[in-house]
C-alpha cells in the first residue's frame, strides 16, 4: 500500500528528500531523509508500531508530537524511542516491540 | 550528576506562534532570547496550517499558517533570537532551572524569566477498540498529511464536526483520501460556517447526534460502528483510519512541575496554570502563553506570546513602564478582538474568572 500524497492540491508536488532505506523488523523499506521514521511506516501502509506488553495488543501513532508514546519503538538497538519525533536516517533499524514470536 | 550549567535573560519553551511572539517582543527591546523546542523544525503547529487565516491583516490574515511560521521564524533571527531545535525542557525546578535534552546531551538553564508556551495535546474517546492503529487524532493526521506528505489511511471517518474536525476533513479531501463522513454527538455543529460549507459541497456527509459505539480490527482500523442517538439505528462505517477531533488540553506540565498553582476552566481545555492579564503564572519570572495558558487559537496564542514578552522584558528593565503599559493595552485591545462571538465570549468568560475583579 502507498499513503504518500504526491501532487497536493495547495501543496504542490510534496515529494521530499531523497530516498534512504531503514530495515524495518529486518526488512528494506524506502524512506525519505528527513522524515519522522513513523511517517515512513506509514506511507508504506504499516500501522503498527508496537505490541502491548500485556494483552499483547497492536497499537500506532496516535498524537504525532511526541506525547502519546504509542509509536515507541527500538531504533539501533535504542529502546523506547519516539519515531514520530526522530527522523530516519540511511541504514537505520527499526523493530517493533512485543512482535508476536520475536 | 555535575551537568553542564548555562546562565541566560529569557528562556522561552516552545516555538509555536505563541512562543516565538514572545521571543520577538523581548528580543527587541534588548533581552538575551533562547528558544528552546523539541522538534525538528521551529513553527509549531502552524506548519500543519495549510488553509488562509481569517480575522484581521495584523494576524496574517489571507496568510496560509505555514507562511506565518516562515515570518515569525524571520523575524525572530533578525532579532538575534538563539533558536535551539531538537531540545526537549525535561524539567522545570522549583528552583528555576530548566532541564534541556539537546542534541548534545542533557543540561541545564537558569535563566532570570521563563515563557511556558508548550502548546496543547489532543483529547480523545474511549470505547472498545480505541487503541487500534489506524485511530488516530486529527491534529495526528494533519501533521502527517499536511508536513510528512502521507495519508493516514484512504477511507477517514472523522469524529467531532468542530472547526478542527471539519478543517482537518477538507485537507484530507484535498490531498486525495476518501471522508466518508464526520459524525458528532451533539445535535449541532460547532465549526464555522465557512468551514462546513467546504466540506458539504464536496458532498462528505455529516451525521450530528452520532456516537461512536466501537471500533473493530484485527491489526489495525477496518470499521467503525456509530449509533444515532435519536433512532437507536446503528451504523457501520468502513474505514481505515478515523480521526478524534474531539477538543485539546493545555500541556503545561511544566508549569505544575515548577510550583505554579493549577487552575480548572472547561471552555478553555482543562487544566491550565492560573496566570493574570500580564501572562504572569504567579510565581517570580514565569509567564505563561498561547495553548498552554488555555486552548484557543493561533491568533490567540500570537498575542498572549506578545503580551508574555512585554511583561517579561518589564520585569527585566529593558521595557520602560510607560512603553511596557502602552503596548500591552495594544495587545489586550486586539485580543478582545479575537475572543468573540459565542465561543469566543464563553473564552474571554474563562479568562476573566482568573483575573478580573
Amino acid at each position: 500500500m502507498d499513503l504518500r500524497v504526491g501532487r497536493h492540491a495547495v501543496l504542490g508536488e510534496m515529494e521530499g528528500g531523497k530516498l534512504v532505506t531503514i530495515y524495518v523488523d529486518g526488512v528494506p523499506l524506502k524512506a525519505r531523509e528527513g522524515e519522522p521514521i513513523a511517517a515512513a511506516l506509514y506511507a508504506h501502509g504499516i500501522r503498527t508500531t508496537r505490541y502491548s506488553p500485556r494483552l499483547g495488543e497492536p497499537r500506532g501513532p496516535f498524537c504525532m508530537i511526541g506525547r502519546c508514546t504509542e509509536c515507541a519503538m527500538t531504533v539501533d538497538g535504542e529502546p523506547n524511542v519516539r519515531t514520530c519525533m526522530t527522523a530516519v536516517r540511511d541504514g537505520m533499524r527499526v523493530d517493533t516491540p512485543g512482535r508476536p514470536g520475536e | 550528576m555535575n551537568l553542564p550549567l548555562e546562565h541566560t535573560a529569557l528562556a522561552v519553551v516552545g516555538a509555536g506562534p505563541a512562543g516565538l511572539c514572545a521571543a520577538v517582543e523581548a528580543a527587541r527591546s534588548g533581552v538575551p532570547v533562547v528558544v528552546l523546542d523539541e522538534n525538528e523544525r521551529a513553527g509549531g503547529q502552524l506548519f500543519k496550517q495549510v488553509h488562509r487565516f481569517f480575522g484581521s491583516r495584523r494576524h496574517g490574515a489571507g496568510k496560509r499558517g505555514y507562511e506565518i511560521a516562515d515570518d515569525l521564524i524571520a523575524e525572530c533571527l533578525r532579532a538575534g533570537v538563539d533558536i535551539r531545535l531538537g531540545s526537549s525542557v525535561i524539567a522545570f525546578f522549583p528552583e528555576g532551572e530548566l532541564m534541556v535534552d539537546g542534541p548534545g546531551g542533557v543540561y541545564l538553564v537558569r535563566p532570570q524569566a521563563v515563557v511556558i508556551a508548550t502548546g496543547a495535546s489532543e483529547k480523545t474517546i474511549a470505547f472498545p477498540g480505541w487503541t487500534l492503529p489506524g485511530i488516530m487524532g486529527a491534529g495526528a493526521a494533519q501533521t502527517l498529511v499536511n508536513v510528512h506528505g502521507v495519508l493516514p489511511g484512504k477511507r477517514v471517518l472523522i469524529a467531532g464536526a468542530g472547526n478542527v474536525g471539519l478543517i482537518v476533513s477538507y485537507q484530507l479531501l484535498q490531498a486525495g483520501a476518501d471522508v466518508v463522513g464526520i459524525v458528532e454527538a451533539s445535535h449541532g455543529v460547532s465549526g464555522y460556517e465557512v468551514h462546513l460549507d467546504r466540506v458539504r459541497r464536496e458532498g462528505v456527509p455529516i451525521y450530528p447526534g452520532h456516537r461512536i459505539i466501537s471500533a473493530r480490527g484485527r491489526d489495525g482500523l477496518e470499521a467503525v460502528v456509530v449509533k444515532d442517538l435519536r433512532g437507536g439505528r446503528t451504523v457501520l462505517f468502513e474505514a481505515d483510519s478515523l480521526c478524534m477531533a474531539v477538543g485539546m488540553s493545555p500541556m503545561a506540565e511544566l508549569a505544575a512541575m515548577r510550583g505554579c498553582r493549577m487552575v480548572f476552566r472547561e471552555e478553555l481545555g482543562g487544566f491550565l496554570p492560573w496566570h493574570d492579564e500580564k501572562m504572569r503564572a504567579g510565581l517570580q519570572g514565569v509567564y505563561v502563553a498561547g495553548d498552554a495558558a488555555g486552548v484557543e487559537e493561533a491568533s490567540v496564542a500570537m498575542e498572549e506570546g506578545r503580551m508574555s514578552g512585554i511583561s517579561a522584558a518589564e520585569e527585566m528593565g529593558s521595557m520602560k513602564k510607560r512603553q511596557a503599559a502602552a503596548r500591552r493595552a495594544a495587545v489586550s485591545r486586539r485580543l478582545a478582538d479575537l475572543r468573540r462571538g459565542p465561543y469566543g465570549e464563553a473564552r474571554m468568560a474563562a479568562k476573566c474568572s482568573l483575573y478580573c475583579a
